[in-house]
């Protein structure tokens, strides 16, 4: 009796183990064709917009003053049902103000004036081309869409392990560190687009949600001119146009993200 | 044989006892997280990850250094670590029982951890470290367990556990690689980026690891009939004295590149947790009390005279533990996320709650750790009688 036992419990340990290394090995044969099962397809609304490459010019020579931030950011954040948490060690934002020399750390002048350095700049995720968070995910929870480029977030899947935050060189990432919900003000909260639940990453996601119903981006519209948004790989498109004819920067361009955010300064 | 972890003296008992309270007071403060969120934890935005992490980094060191036990027995033939190879296999489960359950507390969404599994990601480190983690944690258990079972009944262990055994060894120098490879491949996190970091990991975990298991060997010599041996003890003692010396080399190493190339990126790092910066330094007393405890443990070690006896030795193993603690559990991780990629300098700093949670997974390793070390001491002790 107990030799059968002791044998049975072995063969259900790795019948066990065998099931659960089923999708690792699936995995790796990701690559082999499907056979004739028809993959499904995704369906686009025909007013949606549509690019090869999203991108963003940030035209910082039209920004007078901080002021000129604050619809951007609230257009932003409100659509987004971001919240609003007092302490600093928990905040969420998508989009916020930086100084100079915390935007461009590694393009710092000592003998800018202090007023150089602590100029203001609009910061938010890049849209790496080559995006170091979603390299990280264990879960792919982040993802780089293969249509357009918008490296997105599925707020379902992540497991909030962080490691995203840690491979973000512009601190882009959020994480809740508690439920979010109590601190969107009631006559801000979007329903049209999810809330978050504690214990996930997010962060800007191009207004993804907007595009496919053929609206820009929320900041964009918000800007009055001075946030371009549009398809990099068109070369007639505004945004190819604005960076083949200004000096424009990116962000830490030596670590090889190649971000989609460029700023006209 | 389990039997023989729930037959024990009074003291045994209390022991076990006093774990068990101190895992159900984390327990609770774990329920609180759970229900409340990371928040009550000092993490931030800036240090996303903070004690929870940091103990796992270490002890999947202490986990590591298993194979300094292994490789001499079974690939050198040193037949005296035969006595004390399933000591260093059932310290090798208790560390990386802890780091599972490291990893775990620390996640925000713990109910959705299986989607490691269900969507895995073989561009993501951490899926690798879920991989080596689990496959080391099976082989110990597995070899420990069957070349136990042989001693106890007199026979030769199955001809199968040879391949693991072998297997073991390689495995075990991957948890601490991949656990390095975790930081070390992250753009613009300059204090990690060294192609330095997976021996530097290995270093320090050679040195904490047999350092903790000749203080247990000790305590079990003083504890039990069972005597690890003198001779193994300072066998111990000299891989000791060589991890440490690797370590606090390759700190060097590290401080001269990072201090001659003058890079901002990666020298504000080693500037803050030396020195503090732009007025912010809590871990500056203790990087410095880890570089003392490391020379402290140097001197006593590699002199053979404080070496051979045994209490300086085993103050010099608390330094080297201690020491490599500081750096490993408390700088290493916080000290790569300060300042933050746009060089704020936003510190950290664990909360009460955090510790408790911490406790509370460290005792779970010291509970499994009680029992697998009772069962394997019992059966010596038969053995002998």
């Amino acid at each position: 009796m107990k030799r059968s036992r002791r044998s049975f419990l072995k063969i259900a340990g790795i019948s066990a183990l065998g099931i659960g290394s089923k999708p690792i090995l699936n995995a790796f044969s990701a690559s082999a064709p499907q056979g004739d099962t028809p993959q499904p397809a995704v369906m686009r609304k025909p007013e949606a917009l549509t690019a090869k490459h999203w991108a963003m010019v940030i035209d910082t020579t039209k920004f007078k003053s901080r002021d000129d931030f604050k619809p951007i950011i609230e257009a932003c954040h409100s659509i987004h049902n971001v919240p609003e948490l007092k302490n600093k060690n928990h905040e969420i934002k998508w989009i916020w103000e930086e100084g100079y020399k915390h935007a461009f750390p590694t393009l710092e002048n000592p003998y800018f004036e202090e007023k150089v350095k602590d100029l203001p700049f609009l910061v938010l995720c890049n849209h790496c081309e080559n995006p170091p968070c979603v390299r990280a995910c264990p879960t792919k929870a982040t993802f780089k869409r293969e249509s357009d480029g918008i490296v997105l977030m599925d707020f379902h899947r992540c497991i909030g392990c962080r490691f995203c935050m840690a491979a973000c060189p512009y601190g882009a990432r959020s994480f809740n560190f508690r439920d979010p919900r109590p601190f969107i003000k009631e006559e801000k909260i979007n329903l049209k687009f999810p809330r978050r639940t504690k214990g996930v990453v997010e962060k800007c996601n191009f207004c993804a949600e907007r595009l496919a119903v053929g609206q820009l981006p929320a900041c964009v519209e918000a800007a009055n001119g001075a946030i371009i948004f549009g398809d990099l790989a068109d070369p007639d498109s505004d945004v190819r146009k604005l960076v083949s004819t200004n000096y424009t920067i990116r962000r830490k361009l030596s670590l090889g993200t190649s971000p989609s955010v460029y700023y006209i300064v | 044989m389990l039997e023989l972890a729930l037959k024990g003296s009074k003291k045994y008992y209390g022991w076990m006892t006093l774990l068990l309270g101190v895992i159900g007071g984390g327990f609770v403060f774990y329920l609180w997280q759970f229900n409340f969120g990371l928040g009550i934890t000092g993490m931030s935005r800036d240090v996303s990850w903070g004690f929870y992490i940091a103990q796992f980094t270490f002890l999947v060191g202490v986990a590591a250094s298993a194979v300094m036990v292994v490789l001499p027995y079974y690939l050198h033939d040193y037949k005296a670590f035969g006595r004390i190879t399933i000591l260093g296999e059932f310290l090798a489960v208790a560390s990386v029982t802890m780091c599972i359950l490291f990893i775990f507390v620390d996640l925000g969404q713990p109910m959705r951890v299986v989607n490691v599994i269900l969507y895995p990601t073989p561009n993501s480190v951490l899926f690798w470290d879920m991989i080596v983690l689990n496959g080391y944690l099976f082989l110990n258990i597995i070899v420990g367990w069957k070349v136990l079972e042989a001693e106890r009944n007199g026979i030769a262990p199955p001809a199968w556990v040879k391949p693991l055994i072998y297997l073991s060894i390689p495995w075990a120098v991957s948890i601490h690689t991949v656990t390095a490879f975790l930081y070390c491949g992250l753009p613009g996190r300059g204090f990690w980026l060294t192609a330095i970091l997976a021996p530097r990991f290995l270093a320090s975990a050679f040195a904490a690891g047999p350092a903790f298991l000749i203080l247990l060997c000790l305590l079990i010599r003083k504890l039990t009939k069972f005597d690890p041996g003198k001779e193994q003890i300072q066998s111990l003692a000299k891989i000791v004295t060589y991890g440490i010396l690797m370590n606090v080399f390759f700190l060097v190493c590290e401080v001269f590149v990072v201090f001659y190339s003058q890079i901002p990126e990666h020298m504000d790092h080693m500037k803050y947790l030396f020195f503090g910066l732009h007025g912010h330094g809590v871990l500056v007393p203790w990087m410095w009390t880890s570089v003392g405890l490391m020379l402290l443990a140097i001197i006593l070690l590699v002199n053979p005279i404080t070496r051979q006896n045994e209490s300086v030795l085993a103050v010099a193993c608390l330094a080297v533990f201690a020491g490599t603690w500081i750096d490993k559990g408390l700088g290493m991780i916080s000290g790569g996320f300060v300042p933050s990629p746009l060089h704020h300098v936003n510190e950290y700093v664990p909360t009460i709650p955090e510790i408790i949670i911490t406790l509370g997974v460290y005792a779970t390793g010291f509970l499994v750790l009680t029992a697998l070390f009772k069962i394997a001491v019992s059966i010596k002790e038969e053995i002998a009688a």
